[in-house]
């Protein structure tokens, strides 16, 4: 018994010291990180390394009204006094649009842009005449000076390395008897290449006074922002229009390929720039890390070769560009000569997520691209850094980043004039100022060359931005008859078509029509009673393209367009709103067409017959946004609106191509085929411009001018079309909501 | 301690049958734990009375009691700030390391107080209560550390917010004497209202060295674009003044003009404005009869009327921020605050954190000569995007101008933001008001991709042990064209999958994958199988889709690769008697759901289905064996805010035959499970993500008159 008593108080001590120390030795450390360190402070006060302690109470505030301020500068000079002095003090480098550009060229005629004449006997290059066709043919383009908000020159200002066989010479006399020169102001000049060996000054070589300078490859340094533009450097075999299309097929998951870091290169031994490139090798794994220099450049380079060279020469052969580039997650672009190289528009285009190492290169469109959504920006301090950095980036990220590439490659990079557009898009928000586009509006599909802010600052207006504002397109629609022929009869077509359209539950307040025809205005009776107005707008040119103008009588985002002839039904019209509502930035219609390459002519066909699969959607019949009327009237140049307007036709087939490549998607065909217009033609007597014969043919001639001046087929395919959920089913029409439409 | 044993005479009474001897010991026992707990108990708590003694005694602390700093008169000065300054130039990036959370290390210097040789202090206010309070929240913040060897970035402890308390000279020298100076590398100066009369420089006058500047009121010619920080300029009414959130709307007044220091020149073109459009404009002075101080910083008046400041800001749709002397202005984040859209006329100012926020959304910025134009420019805003913008207002102000605290972590994270590139926030992140980012949607695959039809698709089916249905499923599918490839997922533990030889024999690669558990999300996990973007999951029983049916549902999906692409489609439904969502099935005009017994979806989706299903959602649907499918539809939904795409007339999979078997109570109680899963899951998502649609897909020449023989898929089977 005792032995046991011994025991058990011996376990209660034993269990209370165990419990003690459990406790006090987590209390130790503590007290040793917190509570030491502020009693340490608590005695010395304001030892270094003490915690930031609030002081209470005894401050006062920083200054709460400036008094002095309003007195003081009420004294001072007028404002506008200030302004105009602006002028004279920044200049040179320190230019900006306040102080450098005459803004009043630009108020009169908006943003017009002229080009001077080209004189004989001046050498040009390649790159440079197709910087300035994609001005003339653009439409800020203007061949008046006296108009013009901003100049630019014929002098081909891109190669300014003197070594370079494209140098222009004696560019300063020749810019100095320009007679519209002005010191350079409103003159934007295009540079490539400046400065030449050794040390590749960012120098033009002549003074460009007030000018703006839209250069590659600029440093931060040299850079005015909000003035001047940094522009990719890109090769003269840069398309000038319609572009390539970027890599990207496929969203594999996982998203790695087979390399996760590549570059193939040059590496210049010595000067400057050499560094970054000379260390390569460090990081170089021959694995997923594979950065392969070479030393062969110039006919000297065996002189300055150095113990590397002969290996890595070696390694280099054995890798092939294309296909590292196209099987690789990141790409670097590391510096060269200058900082800017041509791996970063290649890199781009393949989808391979630029990780930049130039340091104090201004990235291209700087102003309004924010890079971090599409590259990795990195430090050449930290080259080391580079594979584990890389590697850290979560998978999901690089999905986004890499489908950014590809977004930025079509939006602004793919031709020349997609540079220069968006280069002068820049300068316009600039000059604007308030109707200018956010950063969301250059920053997402379709990109700012579509997204006029003239049309609307606010994004809600837009076809794009609804799920990223997360709100829905307005849920009525406009209807908009386009009418040619006289109005005889109450059993023409369009009666029935007025009915049918007012009885839809999602018919706005208007329907419009637009009266085209030669013949005068009907009588005002004449036209069926609706429960929804009727506005009969008598077109003023009676051209086709009217029937697009962006009319300030449409109150909806929808836009219904039908033709006279049309036959639909209320419950056809419902349906297709509703199927609109879900894609509103596509043409979601009835009369569906196709178009097919034609080897045999080496052209493009144009097919209304019973196809598998269509791409455009006509207009006679169809939803879609009200943006596309004004991007149709503002957006296309006038020589293809003048061409439809010319022909009456054709104005479909354009709207259509104009929507595709803004969506680069196909529109959305809603239930079957009607052959309406078919049945049309018996039934008026005069005859429709359907039945026409060169009608056809004319659509065919149309779908090549178009495909020419888009630089590419726009138009995409689509194999399926939209039913109603019950369409055809075998169950009891009553349950169908829409019945009527499965009557053909 | 452990020792004193107590007892009392009520002992016994609560241990009665024990012996004395006894008792002792476990009365011992007893108090010796309990001794302990207390023990422990005080030892808990007493660091904490330590620690609120500490911070009572600091309470008391005061400002004097910082130990004085003598500056020489030859002490040097730091040359004046490199216009040329970038981060790559000027900033020590090797000091912030690399460092798995990707955050900046911030030290803050203790407090001196610094006197020129006779004694004179170099700054009339020393610290002020803005500057503690930015100090104090960085400290508080995880961008702090105590640690000056292992700081990234340095803050002085000297106050240089308002430049015109300050001794320039002797400011700079304080800042040179500094122990980590180093010519001003890595050195973050907070700066709020810089320069002074007559000339009003647009940063701070300090020479600073390479020092990165945090200004308010910056040009752009004085701003160093990447390195200095644009910030605004604190106004102490956000503190004083609580102004509730009001309703983006339409205002009593269109523009309206409260700042009290306009130029006369801009007053007079304001009074012009006013006679022409009248009462839309509101034109406040200060008022003449009060007396100056921090009463009439709160009232504005207007012929002799007086209105309330800030709260009058409310009443109107725009109102005037003009620039002064200096280009930044307090009654900026007084105009935000009050929701009200800030029509900003200052010249070549670089706004508040333009680094990141998108002015455009919140702001109209007006050249200071258009300013007669203000009317017209301001009248072609669109309604709609007047209340965009009122509501971005309020909520950049909530954000990034409500106080020191937020305008401080704001600039860190911007320069944090800067230092690790890809590991930034977003545009969205910094710009969409919470409301936005609740219901808006980036859809991760945003490309319009239609993706090429060789890759072709990965069948995955699920199956336990129905081989026969199994083996027919397979044969089945093996004719569709597109098929790359097909995986058996073998959910069954128990049993062997069948011998190789035993498998049908098919023309792509079929592969078989054993699941450690029988869990209905195997179905979904992402296979290092399946090569391709395309996903067919089908059931080990649906053996009625036509070869044609399935080609044409993977050449939809090559149309929508973000979508589910399924044939049978399902509804959810707001049962109002009950107050919650029911599950609706066959013979609706509507669907919101697809079923996944056979659907083609990306192979992300199995990715997201796997890794990112928010809450408990995975695990109770392995529980329950049941809507792992309604599960997918809402993940889809949610992240892409898109709805399914049901393809052909397929309304159900089981043939007609079999749902007599079923029965109808089976039905029922199915039904009551499903809609109790889209009540589960809706509550975990905490919104509905389905969206309800009334259009399915068909072939283009679907139920034409037109020889089948032509078309591209006549088998697009029954209902």
């Amino acid at each position: 018994m005792q032995a046991k008593k011994r025991y058990l108080i011996l376990f209660s001590a034993g269990a209370c010291l165990i419990l003690l120390f459990c406790f006090g030795g987590i209390q130790v450390p503590l007290s040793r990180r917190g509570p030491t360190r502020r009693d340490d402070r608590s005695l010395t006060g304001y030892r270094s390394g003490a915690q930031w302690r609030r002081f209470p109470g005894v401050v006062q505030p920083f200054s709460p009204w400036d008094q002095e301020e309003s007195d003081g500068y009420n004294g001072h000079i007028s404002p506008r006094q200030k302004r105009d002095a602006i002028t004279g003090v920044y200049s040179g480098k320190r230019c900006r649009m306040e102080s450098c550009f005459d803004f009043s060229l630009c108020e009169r005629n908006g943003f017009k842009v002229y080009v001077y004449p080209q004189q004989k006997g001046e050498k040009m290059s390649e790159s440079y005449q197709n910087i300035l066709s994609s001005i003339e043919g653009s439409r800020f383009y203007t061949s008046d000076p006296g108009q013009a908000c901003l100049f630019v020159l014929s002098l081909d200002t891109l190669d300014r390395d003197q070594l370079s066989p494209q140098y222009v010479h004696n560019l300063k006399a020749k810019i100095q008897s320009l007679p519209l020169w002005n010191g350079g102001k409103n003159h934007i000049i295009f540079n490539l290449y400046s400065g030449t060996w050794p040390d590749y000054t960012e120098d033009l070589g002549f003074d460009i006074g007030f000018a703006m300078l839209a250069k590659a490859s600029i440093s931060t340094e040299n850079f005015r922002p909000n003035f001047d533009v940094s522009i990719p450097l890109f090769s003269k075999d840069h398309p000038r229009t319609g572009g390539e299309r970027g890599y990207l097929k496929h969203n594999s998951i996982p998203p790695f390929r087979k390399y996760m870091l590549v570059f193939k290169g040059k590496r210049y031994l010595t000067g400057i720039g050499s560094d970054t490139r000379n260390a390569l090798y460090h990081v170089h794994n021959s694995e997923d890390v594979v950065l392969l220099t070479t030393c062969k450049h110039g006919k000297d380079w065996q002189k300055h070769k150095d113990a590397r060279c002969d290996k890595d020469n070696a390694e280099y052969d054995k890798y092939d560009y294309r296909e590292m580039l196209y099987n690789s997650t990141f790409c670097l672009v590391p510096r060269g000569r200058r900082l800017g190289s041509f791996r970063f528009l290649e890199a781009l285009q393949a989808a391979c997520v630029p990780v930049m190492l130039s340091n104090g290169w201004e990235l291209p469109f700087s102003e309004i691209i924010n890079w971090n959504t599409a590259a990795v920006i990195g430090d050449e301090r930290l080259l080391l850094q580079i594979p584990s950095t890389v590697r850290s980036i979560h998978q999901d990220k690089i999905l986004s980043l890499r489908q950014q590439t590809q977004f930025l490659w079509e939006a602004y990079f793919n031709s020349v004039e997609r540079i220069v557009l968006t280069t002068l898009e820049i300068i316009q928000d600039r000059v604007l100022q308030h109707p200018s586009r956010s950063s969301l509006m250059w920053n997402s599909l379709p990109g700012g060359l579509f997204t006029l802010p003239q049309y609307s600052t606010y994004l809600g207006d837009f076809p794009f931005y609804y799920a990223k504002l997360g709100i829905k397109p307005y849920s009525k629609f406009t209807a908009i008859i386009h009418v040619v022929t006289p109005l005889v009869s109450q059993s023409q077509p369009i009666i029935k078509l007025l009915v049918a359209v007012a009885k839809s539950q999602y018919c706005a307040q208007v329907i419009q029509i637009l009266w085209n025809c030669d013949k005068p205005l009907p009588a005002k009776h004449r036209w069926p009673a609706t429960s929804v107005p009727v506005i009969v707008i008598e077109g003023e040119s009676k051209v086709m393209s009217s029937r697009f103008l962006p009319y300030d009588t449409i109150p909806t985002d929808a836009v219904l367009s039908l033709d006279e002839d049309t036959v639909l039904s209320t419950t056809e019209v419902d349906f297709a709103f509703t199927v609109w509502q879900s894609f509103p930035d596509r043409i979601v219609g009835y009369p569906a067409r196709s178009h097919f390459w034609d080897s045999n002519k080496e052209r493009w066909g144009y097919t209304s017959k019973w196809t598998n699969d269509y791409s455009m959607v006509l207009t006679g019949a169809a939803i879609y946004h009200r943006y596309y009327h004004y991007l149709y009237t503002t957006y296309l140049p006038t020589s293809l609106k003048t061409m439809v307007d010319q022909i009456s036709n054709c104005e479909d087939i354009l709207m259509n191509f104009l929507v595709s490549s803004v969506t680069k998607l196909p529109p959305i065909k809603v239930t079957q085929k009607k052959q309406y217009k078919e049945t049309m033609m018996g039934q008026t007597s005069r005859a429709s411009r359907w039945a026409d014969p060169d009608h056809f043919a004319q659509r065919q001639t149309c779908m090549n001018k178009f495909a020419s001046w888009f630089g590419s087929m726009p138009l995409v395919h689509s194999q399926m079309r939209l039913d109603p959920v019950l369409f055809k089913d075998q169950v009891s029409i009553l349950r169908k909501k829409y019945r009527d439409i499965e009557r053909l | 301690m452990c020792a004193s044993g107590k007892y009392s005479s009520r002992g016994p009474a609560l241990i009665p049958r024990m012996k004395t001897r006894h008792r002792i010991y476990y009365i011992t026992l007893f108090s010796v734990v309990l001794l302990g707990l207390i023990a422990t108990g005080m030892f808990q708590f007493w660091p904490h009375s330590i620690e609120s003694t500490a911070d009572w005694t600091l309470d008391k602390r005061s400002v004097h009691d910082a130990p004085l700093v003598r500056l020489p008169v030859s002490s040097p000065i730091p040359e004046r700030g490199d216009l040329s300054c970038r981060m790559h130039t000027c900033f020590d990036v090797y000091r912030c390391g690399y460092n798995p959370k990707n955050r900046i290390k911030v030290y803050i210097y203790p407090l001196q107080r610094f006197v020129d040789e006779v004694g004179v202090p170099i700054s009339s206010t020393g610290l002020s209560r803005e500057y503690n309070d930015l100090l104090s929240a960085i400290s508080d913040s995880d961008f702090y550390t105590d640690d000056v060897t292992r700081a990234c970035l340095f803050v002085p402890s000297i106050d240089v917010l308002n430049q015109n308390s300050l001794r320039i000279r002797e400011t700079a020298q304080a800042l040179a004497m500094l122990p980590r100076w180093d010519k001003g590398m890595n050195h973050l100066l907070f700066n709020m209202l810089p320069g002074g009369p007559p000339d009003y420089n647009t940063a701070l006058d300090v020479p600073r060295d390479r020092a990165l500047l945090a200004g308010g009121g910056f040009s752009t010619w004085t701003y160093r674009q990447g390195y200095d920080v644009s910030i605004p300029v604190y106004s102490p009414l956000s503190a004083d003044v609580e102004l509730p959130e009001r309703q983006p709307g339409p205002r009593r007044y269109f523009i309206l003009s409260s700042q009290t220091a306009i130029h006369r020149e801009y007053r007079a073109e304001l009074e012009r404005l006013k006679e022409e459009n009248g009462e839309a404009l509101l034109l406040l002075d200060k008022c003449s009869n009060l007396s100056q101080g921090a009463a009439s910083a709160r009232k504005r008046c207007y012929k002799g009327q007086v209105y309330d400041y800030p709260q009058i800001l409310q009443e109107s749709s725009f109102c005037v921020v003009l620039r002064g002397a200096r280009l930044g202005q307090a009654a900026l984040s007084d105009v935000l605050q009050a929701g009200c859209v800030p029509v900003i006329l200052a010249d070549s100012y670089i706004l508040p954190f333009s680094e990141v926020l998108d002015w455009k959304r919140a702001s109209v910025v007006i050249p200071e000569e258009k300013l007669s134009e203000m009317y017209t420019i301001l009248k072609s805003i669109p309604h709609r995007q007047v209340e965009e913008m009122q509501r971005q207002a309020r909520w950049f102000w909530e954000a990034y101008f409500s106080s020191m605290k937020a305008i401080g972590l704001t600039t860190l994270q911007i320069i944090n933001d800067r230092i690790y590139p890809y590991a930034s926030r977003t545009y969205e992140q910094w710009n969409n008001p919470p409301v936005v980012k609740w219901s808006s949607v980036n859809s991760p695959l945003f490309l319009p991709l239609i993706p090429p039809r060789a890759p072709g698709f990965t069948a995955v089916v699920l199956t336990y042990d129905r081989i026969e249905s199994l083996f027919r499923v397979i044969t089945e599918i093996s004719k569709v064209p597109s098929l790359a490839k097909l995986l058996v997922v073998w959910n069954n533990q128990n049993k062997s999958p069948p011998e190789e030889s035993l498998w049908p024999k098919i023309a792509v690669p079929l592969k078989v994958v054993r699941t450690k558990e029988n869990k209905l999300s195997n179905r979904f996990f992402p296979y290092d199988e399946i090569e391709t973007e395309a996903v067919l999951a089908i059931d080990d029983d649906i053996i009625m889709l036509t070869s044609d049916e399935l080609q044409f549902g993977y050449e939809v999906w090559r149309e929508f690769p973000d979508r589910l692409v399924g044939y049978p489609g399902r509804l959810h439904l707001w049962d109002h008697e009950m107050g919650k969502w029911k599950y609706e099935s066959e013979w609706t005009n509507e669907v919101s759901m697809v079923l996944t017994g056979a659907a083609f979806y990306h192979k992300y989706f199995n990715y997201l289905y796997t890794y990112k299903m928010p809450g408990d959602i995975k695990s109770w649907v392995d529980a329950h064996m049941n809507c792992e499918d309604i599960a997918m539809n809402f993940l889809v939904a949610n992240i892409t805010g898109k709805a399914p795409i049901k393809v052909t007339p397929r309304k159900k999979f089981k043939c007609p035959e079999c749902t007599a078997i079923d029965g109808l109570s089976l039905d029922q109680t199915h039904m009551v499970e499903r809609s109790e899963c889209i009540n589960k899951f809706a509550s975990v998502f905490g919104t509905m993500p389905l969206k309800v649609v009334e259009h399915r897909a068909d072939p283009v020449l679907y139920k034409d008159d037109f020889p089948e023989k032509l078309k591209s898929f006549p088998n697009i089977g029954s209902l």
